[in-house]
Order: C-alpha cells, then sequence, then structure tokens
C-alpha cells in the first residue's frame, strides 16, 4: 500500500463526467507523474485529493486514512502541500510572509498567545522566521524576501509556491505544472531541485507536467490521463511506448 | 483624573472635544480596518455594531447601574456577540453579497432600536452618566493600537493578511478560512461595540439616527483613505475624517461633495489609499541605509 491511494474516484460537473473510475496507487517517497492532454482531467484529481472538490464516487485514502470530504485546510494539516496551476500567491504580502503563512498548519500560537505575546508566542514566531528564511534560501529568494510577491519574476514566483508549500512540512507534495513558462536552464535547474527536496525531506512528490522531458526524467511512474479515464500506469519507458497513449497525443493512424 | 483637569486648564475645550473624538474614531476603524481592510471582509454596517455596543453600555449604566467599566466590556461583548451570530451564516458570501448583508443588518439595528422602549425608541436614550474623559479614551486608544500591531504581526494576522490575498491558497495553507473569518468579524465588532460605549458616556445622549447608514460609510472612508489593513494608514485616515467636517462648516451642506471629491483624488493618486504601501521595512532602509535583520544564523 503506498502513501496515497485512489480507489474508483469519478467526479461529475452536472453532466459532464470529468473523471471516471480512476485508481492510483502512489507509493512512499516515489516522484509520480500525471500527464494528459488538455481536459484530461489532472488538476480535477489535485483539487479532489486536496479536498476542495469531494468526489461522486469513490475513495481517497491518505496514510490509512479517508480524506474524501474532509475541507482543505484539514487535507493541508495532515501533510499534504500543494501548488497551484494558475500561481496564487499573496501578491500584497512580502516574501517572506508567504512562506510564514505556509508554516500556519504546523505552529499553533492563537488569538490571546498574540495578544499577550506569551513566552511561547515569541519563541514560535522566531522559529517561523528562521525556517522560513531557510525555506527561502533553499529556492535562491532569500535576497528578495522583503520584495512584495507581485514584483517577482514568474519562475520565482514558482519557486516561492514550492517553499510555501514545504513550509507546511509535508510528507506528500503535489505539484501542478511547475515547468510551465520556464526555459530550457531554468527547466533542468527545477529537476534537480525537486530531485533533491524528495530526498532531503523525505518526500513523496506528485506532478502534474505538460513538458515530456521533465516528466521523463525525474518520474519514477507515470499515469496517463485521457478524457478523464486512466489509459496508462507504469515506469516511464513502459509508458512511453504504450499504444493508447501514443495514440492519444498523436492521433490514430489513418 | 488629575490629568484631564489639567488639560482643560490649557486646551480650549472645543479642541479637546475633538480629540476625544478622534481616539473614540481611532478605536472604530481600527475594528473595522481588521475585518475589512486586513481579512478583506467588505462590512458596510459598522455604526449597526457600534450602536449595539452604545445601547448596551447605556442601559446597563442607567437602568442596572452597573459600574462604567462593566458597562464599557458589556457593550463591546455584545457587539462581539452579533457579530459572531451574523458572521457564522454570512461570511461564505463574498464581496458585494457581504456588503449587502451586512447594509441589511445594521438597518435592522436601527429599526430595533426606534422601537425599543428601554432605549427611548425615536427620542432617544438620555441622562448617561458622562464617564469618558480625554485621558480614559486614549489611554484606551493605546492600548488598541498596540493589540492591534502585536495581532497582525502574528501567526493569527498574517493569516488574516492571507484570506484577503487568495482564500483557495490560504487554506491549503492549512488555514482554516471560515473560522478565522468569523474571528476578524466578531474582534471587528468588540471594538465597534466598545468605541459604542465610551461614545454614549461621552456625549450623555444616544439616539438610533447617530448610527445611520453614512455613519458606517464614514468609518469605511477612514480606513479605505487611510490604507486598507495599515494600522498607520488607518489612524490618518481617521484623524483627517474626525477633523475635515470640523474645518468644513463654513461648507456644511457641501460636506459630502467635498468626501466625494477627495476619493476620487485617492483613487487617481494613491490606489492604495494614504499609507497602504508604506512599509516600515522601506523607511528605514531610504532614511537609515539599515536592512533590517530578519534572520541571523
Amino acid at each position: 500500500m503506498g502513501i496515497l491511494t485512489l480507489e474508483g474516484v469519478s467526479q461529475e460537473f452536472g453532466g459532464l463526467l470529468a473523471l471516471d473510475d480512476i485508481s492510483l496507487n502512489v507509493e512512499e517517497e516515489k516522484i509520480f507523474g500525471i500527464i494528459g492532454p488538455n481536459g484530461a482531467g489532472k488538476t480535477t484529481l489535485f483539487n479532489i485529493i486536496t479536498g476542495i472538490y469531494t468526489p461522486t464516487a469513490g475513495k481517497v485514502k491518505y496514510k490509512e486514512t479517508h480524506i474524501n470530504g474532509a475541507p482543505p485546510c484539514d487535507v493541508a494539516r495532515m501533510g499534504i502541500g500543494r501548488t497551484f496551476q494558475n500561481i496564487r500567491l499573496f501578491s500584497k504580502l512580502s516574501v517572506l510572509d508567504n512562506v510564514k503563512v505556509g508554516c500556519h498548519g504546523v505552529t499553533r500560537a492563537g488569538f490571546f498567545h498574540a495578544l499577550l505575546g506569551l513566552p511561547a508566542e515569541r519563541m514560535e514566531e522566531k522559529e517561523i522566521t528562521l525556517r522560513s528564511c531557510k525555506l527561502l534560501e533553499m529556492v535562491g529568494l532569500y535576497e528578495k524576501r522583503m520584495e512584495y510577491a507581485d514584483n517577482l519574476a514568474y519562475g520565482e514566483q514558482r519557486k516561492l509556491e514550492i517553499a510555501r508549500a514545504l513550509a507546511l512540512k509535508p510528507s506528500l507534495l503535489l505539484l501542478d505544472e511547475p515547468a510551465a513558462g520556464m526555459n530550457t536552464s531554468e527547466k533542468v535547474n527545477l529537476m534537480e531541485f525537486i530531485k533533491e527536496i524528495r530526498d532531503n525531506e523525505n518526500l513523496t512528490i506528485l506532478l502534474v507536467e505538460h513538458d515530456m522531458n521533465v516528466v521523463m526524467n525525474i518520474c519514477e511512474q507515470i499515469a496517463v490521463l485521457d478524457y478523464g479515464r486512466k489509459i496508462a500506469d507504469g515506469p516511464p519507458e513502459e509508458v512511453k511506448n504504450d499504444e493508447r497513449v501514443i495514440q492519444s497525443y498523436l492521433g490514430a493512424e489513418a | 483624573m488629575v490629568m484631564d483637569a489639567v488639560l482643560s486648564q490649557y486646551i480650549d475645550a472645543y479642541y479637546l472635544h475633538i480629540m476625544v473624538l478622534i481616539g473614540i474614531n481611532i478605536i472604530l476603524a481600527l475594528g473595522l480596518n481588521i475585518t475589512t481592510g486586513v481579512t478583506g471582509q467588505l462590512s458596510m454596517g459598522h455604526a449597526g455594531f457600534m450602536s449595539i455596543g452604545a445601547y448596551t453600555a447605556a442601559i446597563m449604566s442607567i437602568h442596572l447601574g452597573m459600574p462604567f467599566w462593566a458597562a464599557l466590556l458589556g457593550g463591546a461583548t455584545a457587539a462581539a456577540g452579533f457579530g459572531f451570530l451574523l458572521g457564522l451564516p454570512t461570511l461564505r458570501l463574498e464581496g458585494d453579497y457581504l456588503a449587502m448583508v451586512t447594509i441589511g443588518f445594521a438597518e435592522i439595528i436601527r429599526v430595533f432600536f426606534l422601537n425599543f422602549e428601554p432605549g427611548g425608541k425615536a427620542v432617544g436614550l438620555s441622562g448617561i452618566p458622562e464617564h469618558t474623559t480625554f485621558s480614559l479614551v486614549w489611554l484606551l486608544a493605546i492600548i488598541v493600537i498596540v493589540l492591534n500591531v502585536k495581532l497582525l504581526n502574528s501567526r493569527i494576522g498574517r493569516s488574516f493578511y492571507a484570506i484577503r490575498e487568495n482564500e483557495i491558497a490560504a487554506e491549503a495553507a492549512g488555514i482554516n478560512t471560515t473560522r478565522l473569518k468569523v474571528l476578524s468579524f466578531m474582534v471587528g465588532s468588540f471594538l465597534a461595540g466598545l468605541g459604542g460605549g465610551l461614545y454614549a458616556h461621552y456625549m450623555t445622549y444616544i439616539a438610533p439616527q447617530d448610527f445611520g447608514f453614512m455613519k458606517s460609510i464614514e468609518f469605511l472612508n477612514m480606513v479605505v483613505l487611510g490604507g486598507m489593513g495599515s494600522i498607520p494608514g488607518t489612524i490618518l485616515g481617521t484623524v483627517v475624517l474626525t477633523i475635515a467636517p470640523e474645518m468644513l462648516r463654513i461648507v456644511a451642506e457641501y460636506r459630502l461633495l467635498f468626501y466625494g471629491g477627495m476619493l476620487v483624488l485617492l483613487m487617481i493618486f494613491r490606489p492604495n489609499g494614504l499609507l497602504g504601501d508604506v512599509r516600515w521595512y522601506d523607511i528605514k532602509k531610504r532614511w537609515f541605509g539599515k536592512e533590517v535583520k530578519t534572520w541571523e544564523s
């Protein structure tokens, strides 16, 4: 049994079947890729795992707990961090504050702690700042920590989203198109970075990506979606040569 | 208190009066700043919560003979309680819809007090003991300012800002947005109730028309003028908008024209409010060449 398993998950929007009977098994500390043409249901799948949608049918299991129907904040606190395809930063907050907010789920100080300025609260604040700075150093944004998140370049914003997700101390990290909008050298850096955080933080990573180079290079297992159905699942070599995958990407032979 | 006696010797009563009003308005505006400026939940019924605090405190003083501090606390708590009751079902609404519900709520409260026997109905409630003094108002205002600074620089304060900036991302960071929005609404109404209690015990007379829709808009203007979410901004906005009508007495009927004109100019020249995008960090860096240290390894 892996860290995350989906059993027969389906999602309907009105009459549209966005996901149809999807089963997945994500092993611990693996990099798992989900690919598929536009509109295949990849982001929907992420939204189901993180609790934004409750699936119409099927089960989502994370570390032996059923999480379908759990609100997003609870899912996050259980250790599932995520980034978004269309970047969602707190744009009018500083880069540092963005990561500090990311620490919310793993810290405790409440309303009255803050008003009274209890020693425990101040200690925790120091820890939050320290951890956030370390994370920013890791993604190479420490120098820009006081900039507004809005003012960062596109690639930097993606990195900041990853740093914010890591602040949650997740055991499962969902990356929604992390390489979108990056140039080739940035993509190479990103691939190394993803492998690095997996090794250093004992993470399991689930990623949606369009760039085949990135996917084939770093993923240990790949699932292919097409029109809401899973059409292949296996190691990169196997998936690459799967007839149905080639068909859905390149079209059927005439 | 001694200080008040000394001050009234040296400062004109009229100026003291305005300064007391500034102090009370700062407490009220900082409350709205938390709900609307920081958390981004557009509330247009702040005067409604103010009136709950004012009436509750006044009735506790007059009819129940309670000490002043108990009446103040009672008024603030009652307002926060209504904030909770209103916030729980309505904070899943966003933007315009929430604004409409809060306007409606404030109107209901106003009509309620128009027909409320112990509150003197439309005539209003007079004979409230005059307990609010200059030094008390400013002591409380300073405490409120300090606590505001502490709150907004804490874990809870940061999550308020995060909710304003992007609710979905805030949830993904483990923030229970529903609970924190209700909390922010309660803090805002608590301060409105506190300000209301102080106001009642300063004017010694309150009536439902003191807490109408335009009063709510006035507080909203203070927050927007100063800069949404900024404590120094809100204080500046409050000072400007409390003094302005006094200075514009000559053109009394055209006051609102001035308001409108000022807001239009503000939108053009400072779209984020007077101090909305001014940070302590930038000032230090620019004027003292100092990098603020955030991490020493």
